[in-house]
């Protein structure tokens, strides 16, 4: 019973840290997609934040810069997708794919001049990372029965990104529903027209959001090069944007689900890690593939039986023109 | 202005013909080339091996190489292909994944000698190296359940292919060799190239191995491998480099490395190649040959018992007479 709690506890342990940039690049799609604007390119934009995070923590030494120079050239690069998809009206999946493709190739392609170590970055000092954050009382406890179990091994001993971006999810449910900004936002994705005809500048509101969308997915590649990892690899995020996308769909464009479709995804990731080569009485060892597809699996299946219909915001990828 | 125009034309198509005319090198001009694969060059492991043993052919013989990173499976026959029209006279492939472009540029240029590292073609210009990694990972295998103290081990691959489960392999049977009961938890990173290159996933199989109980975990996948050996640096744990020799890493978490002499294949490949010794045909290198082992440096020397290099290197020498045999997977 003991070690069934132990076991159960430390695969959440490991579901909150591989959750972690999941959380903050879904919710980052989230305001992008509830102002109107659909943005695959969040792959992209956590990838260039990985390698300024890395590079820039490298030479300073502190991860604190990492983190600032990680979230200057995500939201530079969603500056350029607004640019590219609200200031001219272009095609907004085109422009993501494109800064995807541009970020997989710079970021190989200038660690390789300015490190001359391949395509990655030297690996950074102890220092320059985002170390782990052990909470008061957190060994005392670690001896009591289930709670102090949950206390030491799953609440604290994480770094502060994985605090951050589960304090993130109220605050941007909050922002969403409960105040002028949110309310804007959400119009501006389902009826740009009637934002427009109160007064409000569309394409204010989708820079804004999309500014927003900047910040979290730079957050989410800084926790990837220098929290998680202690280095820039080329196309370190695996996947990671495509996912966060899926999970955003999953959730139906809402904070609890898409929190919850994060957590189950990175849930199904820490089940793989455990369960390869495991023998479980009356199956025996499942194949690596088969776990291996289970996140994808369980996503089709849910996506097919329990989810229903996952309706997008109304005016999501589609540009807005003013009536001349 | 137009005469001019045709001249600087006619002189532009003349050097292209040059270019072209002098492109197949002469037997007497030697051109060595190395094609790497998706792991890259500085991998800390295996492709930078090969990198370490072509610089040291250069600054030996002042002989500059011609070298191409793959970063995407369908330009490793293009890279070759081109190696071979630009003249390069022995061309080396890093890699099992290799083979096939190898088998079909070879044929095209039979005059060319190519090198295969780690898989074999059989072909009479075509030399394929292949290396007794469970041998070494068996002795590594060893010196993990030497320095276990919970009596669990973990071993990490990265992309699920047969080559990898020879390191696992090996590497199970020496740390059974020590303590017949000993647990070793196996992973494989995924089964796509982009295992060798995924350390977040690498650290988290790292982390799951620990919270299980292991206190030393071997890792045989390429830049994955970055990430166990922060993980087990971050948890206080040891890790198990291969290829190169990862000792340096992290000095004091780092137990050892299972070193493969990839350098040593590619610089005698080139000098041999050069010095017109060079054969085709088969080099198996095992612990026999010094074509693997397990590193033993300043760095990871006080990890590194009087005892268990002692009895690590009696194993050796019994494998080397044949008194203790090590299952070969991919001979099965």
């Amino acid at each position: 019973m003991g070690e069934n709690i132990t076991f159960f506890v430390l695969m959440l342990d490991a579901m909150l840290r591989v959750s972690t940039p999941l959380i903050l690049a879904s919710f980052a799609g989230m305001f992008a997609e509830r102002s109107g604007i659909v943005d695959i390119g969040l792959e992209g934009k956590m990838l260039g934040a990985a390698f300024a995070a890395a590079s820039v923590a490298l030479v300073t030494d502190s991860a604190w810069l990492g983190l600032l120079a990680g979230i200057s050239v995500s939201v530079g690069l969603a500056m350029i997708h607004a640019f590219a998809c609200v200031t001219h009206n272009g095609n907004q999946v085109v422009s993501g794919m494109a800064l995807n493709i541009l970020v997989a190739g710079l970021g190989p392609v200038l660690a390789l001049a300015w490190f001359n170590q391949g395509s990655q970055t030297p690996m950074i000092a102890d220092i320059a990372r985002f170390k782990p954050i052990h909470l008061p009382f957190a060994d005392k406890l670690r001896d009591v029965p289930v709670v102090g179990e949950v206390y030491s091994e799953l609440i604290s001993g994480h770094n502060i990104i994985v605090y951050l971006a589960l304090g993130m999810v109220p605050l941007a449910a909050w922002f969403i529903y409960r105040t002028r900004f949110g309310l804007r936002l959400r119009a501006v994705g389902e009826n740009p027209e009637a934002v427009d005809t109160a007064g409000i500048s569309v394409t204010g509101m989708r820079y804004r959001a999309m500014i927003v969308c900047g910040i979290l997915c730079g957050v989410a590649g800084t926790y990837l090069a220098i929290a998680m990892n202690t280095l820039f690899i080329r196309d370190m995020t695996a996947g990671m944007g495509y996912l966060a996308l899926a999970a955003l769909i999953f959730g139906k464009w809402k904070p609890l689900p898409t929190l919850l479709a994060c957590f189950l995804f990175a849930f199904a990731q820490a089940l793989e890690a455990r369960l390869q080569g495991v023998d479980i009485p009356g199956i025996g060892i499942i194949p690596v593939q088969a776990i291996q597809a289970l996140p994808y699996i369980l996503t089709v299946l849910l996506l097919a039986g329990f989810v229903g219909k996952a309706i997008p915001p109304k005016a999501s990828g589609v540009p807005y023109v003013k009536e001349k | 202005m137009k005469k001019l125009f045709t001249g600087a034309l006619t002189a532009l198509a003349l050097a292209v013909t040059g270019a072209l005319a002098t492109g197949p090198a002469s037997a007497d001009d030697f051109s060595p080339a190395i094609v790497f694969d998706m792991g890259g060059k500085f991998d800390k492991s295996f492709n930078e091996a090969a990198y370490n043993g072509a610089e040291r052919f250069k600054s030996e013989s002042g002989v500059t190489y011609r070298e191409f990173e793959v970063t995407n499976p369908s330009q490793r026959e293009q890279a070759m292909r081109n190696m071979a029209r630009r003249g390069a006279t022995v061309i080396i492939a890093m890699g099992f994944a290799q083979a096939a472009a190898v088998e079909t540029v070879a044929k095209e240029f039979p005059d060319i000698k190519f090198t295969l590292i780690d898989m074999v073609v059989d072909l009479p210009n075509v030399q394929s190296v292949i290396f007794k990694e469970h041998e070494g990972s068996f002795l590594v295998g060893m010196a993990a359940a030497l320095a276990s103290k919970t009596g669990k081990v973990g071993f990490i691959g990265g992309m699920d292919i047969p080559l990898i489960r020879k390191f696992a392999l090996g590497y199970v049977e020496g740390a059974k060799y020590v303590n017949a009961d000993i647990e070793v938890y196996q992973n494989m990173t995924g089964t796509t190239p982009s295992a060798w290159n995924d350390p977040t996933k690498g650290g988290e199989l790292a982390r799951s191995q620990f919270d299980r109980g292991a206190d030393v975990v071997y890792a045989a996948a390429g830049g994955t491998g970055v990430g166990v050996y922060q993980a087990a640096k971050d948890a206080g744990k040891l890790a198990i480099g291969v290829d190169s020799n990862q000792n340096y890493m992290h000095p004091g978490t780092m137990l050892t490395s299972m070193v493969k002499r990839v350098d040593v294949a590619v610089y005698e490949a080139f000098m041999t190649a050069k010095n017109g010794t060079w054969q085709g045909g088969f080099k198996i290198l095992g612990l026999a040959e010094d074509g693997v082992g397990f590193a033993l440096d300043k760095y990871n020397r006080d990890l590194v018992s009087a005892d268990m290099e002692m009895k690590i290197e009696a194993a050796r020498k019994d494998i080397i007479s044949g008194k203790v045999e090590v299952t070969d997977y991919m001979a099965q």
